[in-house]
């Protein structure tokens, strides 16, 4: 439960506990901040991206107790005891996360600042369904796509990454990487 | 960002305490998609709209969270996310009008985080009210800049003074279906009834809403609809993820075979309120609604009174009424 915090003015910082990619950290920052500067600037976790600001191009998603928000929009306060979860978890160790994997094996990415709210999105599709359809990753990306590339690489690589997390051998098709002839 | 006071109370008194203390200086925080990068973000601020000094945060108080199904009806926090609103099993059985609005709301990853108090009860998106520059009469100023400058978006029917338009899709919904809504406040918890918890700007030209400063909405409860009970939503957009009402229609109706027996219509995008369209409710009643359909929704023309560039509105308004009221029959 969490505890009820004194107010705090503009000239103290606020100082909270939360758990970050499984790790328990305490962080102290101005109380104005939100989840995404709170990240960025005072954990030094610049994996998270800076985007729109407005909660319209998906760049700065986390996971939030396991749900993808937009870390914009969230107040650093309110992240208090909670469970956060930014592209620098995703990978277990040194070995990629299947879908870093298949975006890069399949480039799926044009100058790459949005990949990190891609794939924690993405992540959390395939957590919930080993096998969505097209149209399903279509609908759960949809807060991601702005605007500046092709999708299409996107969607298969989620795909391909779905298809070996289910433990298929599956390997990207020729035209994906070589283009139709 | 300005810095600001947190509280996080743990109760509805004392988040109402909280409010009444400090005054219109204080603001109810619930997912902030709108509050804090829609107002405080970008300084939209004015004399009669000040950037909020202190934020009450009511996702700390449980009891604001949840659905309960009951015999009489479904309750619905105003807490509760517009996510967990639309993966409701209750919702979707019952109200799949409310589901369908909820999920057509802005992009997954809001939906995750925007609570449906707050969907209900944001500002609207006039882009002067939203310019810093334009000191429109909802900041405070004593002019609309909609009147002379781009008002595409704007109101076609109910403007007065002010020609914003209200941009909620679950307000819509909520009216259809007859919702309302539990609001508390120092003297207390008031039902109101949807039909009268939103006023235009005749009424009140600085808020959109019956909430005064020290009040917060707390649930808000939606009748079991009639048995047979036909649900449709429409909304049509310029893009088809993130974006606000060009024009939205919420209908909820009983029919006898094709013929209307009784129900609402309510639009969203068209006047600074959900606009429930009576004139066309009442031209239905005992006909047959596939015969009658067309002229019925051809009513909105003589209601609406477009502004300079938006009367492709009342166009689409037209079609969109008569295009949910047949799907809702078939």
């Amino acid at each position: 439960m969490k505890t009820i915090k004194k107010s705090r003015t503009r000239l103290e910082k606020a100082h909270i506990s939360l758990r970050v990619n499984g790790e328990s950290v305490e962080v102290a920052f101005a109380p104005h901040k939100t989840l995404l500067e709170v990240l960025r600037e005072d954990m030094g976790l610049t994996g998270t991206k800076h985007g729109c600001e407005l909660g319209e191009c998906g760049c700065c998603a986390v996971l939030v107790d396991g749900q993808p928000v937009l870390s914009c929009l969230a107040l650093g306060l309110a992240m208090e005891g909670r469970e956060v979860t930014t592209v620098e978890g995703m990978a277990d160790g040194t070995s990629l996360h299947p879908l870093q994997q298949t975006f890069a094996e399949l480039g799926a990415a044009q100058c790459g600042y949005c990949t990190p709210g891609f794939l924690l999105t993405a992540k959390v599709l395939l957590e919930k369904d080993a096998k969505p359809s097209r149209q399903e990753i279509k609908e759960a990306l949809s807060g991601n796509i702005c605007r500046c590339t092709g999708y299409i690489k996107i969607y298969e690589a989620v795909e391909l990454a779905a298809a070996r997390m289910r433990g298929e051998q599956a390997e990207p098709a020729e035209e994906t990487i070589y283009g139709r002839q | 960002m300005k810095g600001f006071e947190l509280h996080e109370p743990k109760t509805v008194k004392e988040a109402v305490d909280t409010l009444t203390r400090i005054g219109p200086n204080a603001k109810v925080l619930a997912g902030g998609s709108d509050l804090v990068s829609g107002v405080m973000k970008d300084w939209v601020e004015g004399s009669g709209m000040p950037i909020p000094t202190a934020l009450v945060d009511i996702t700390t108080i449980p009891q604001l969270k949840g659905i309960r199904a009951a015999a009489a009806g479904i309750t619905i926090g105003a807490n509760t996310t517009l996510t967990e609103i639309f993966e409701s099993k209750e919702v979707t059985g019952k109200l799949p009008l409310l589901a369908q609005a909820a999920h057509s709301v802005a992009s997954p990853l809001i939906r995750n985080y925007a609570t449906l108090g707050g969907n209900i009860n944001q500002r609207p998106r006039c882009w002067f009210l939203r310019g810093p520059d334009f000191d429109c009469y909802k900041k405070g100023g004593d002019f609309c800049f909609s009147v002379g400058g781009d008002n595409r978006y704007h109101a076609i029917i109910g403007g007065e003074l002010c020609y914003i338009v209200h941009p909620s899709d679950t307000a819509a919904a909520l009216l259809a279906l007859n919702a309302q809504a539990k609001i508390a406040g120092p003297a207390g918890e008031r039902m109101v009834p949807f039909d009268s918890y939103f006023v235009g700007p005749r009424e009140n030209i600085l808020n959109e809403n019956v909430l005064k400063a020290n009040e917060i909405l707390v649930e808000v409860f939606i009748p079991n609809p009639a048995a047979g009970t036909k649900q449709t939503w429409l909304k049509l957009k310029n893009r088809e993820v993130y974006d606000f009402a060009l024009i939205s229609v919420a209908a909820a109706f009983t029919a006898a075979g094709d013929v209307w027996q009784d129900g609402r219509i309510v639009l969203g995008g068209v006047a600074p309120v959900p606009y429930r369209a009576t004139a066309i409710e009442n031209q239905l009643k005992g006909k047959n609604i596939k015969t009658s359909i067309k002229q019925a929704a051809a009513i909105i023309r003589t209601v609406a009174r477009p502004m300079s560039m938006n009367a492709y509105k009342v166009d689409i308004a037209q079609n969109l009424v008569e295009r949910t009221i047949l799907q809702g029959l078939a």
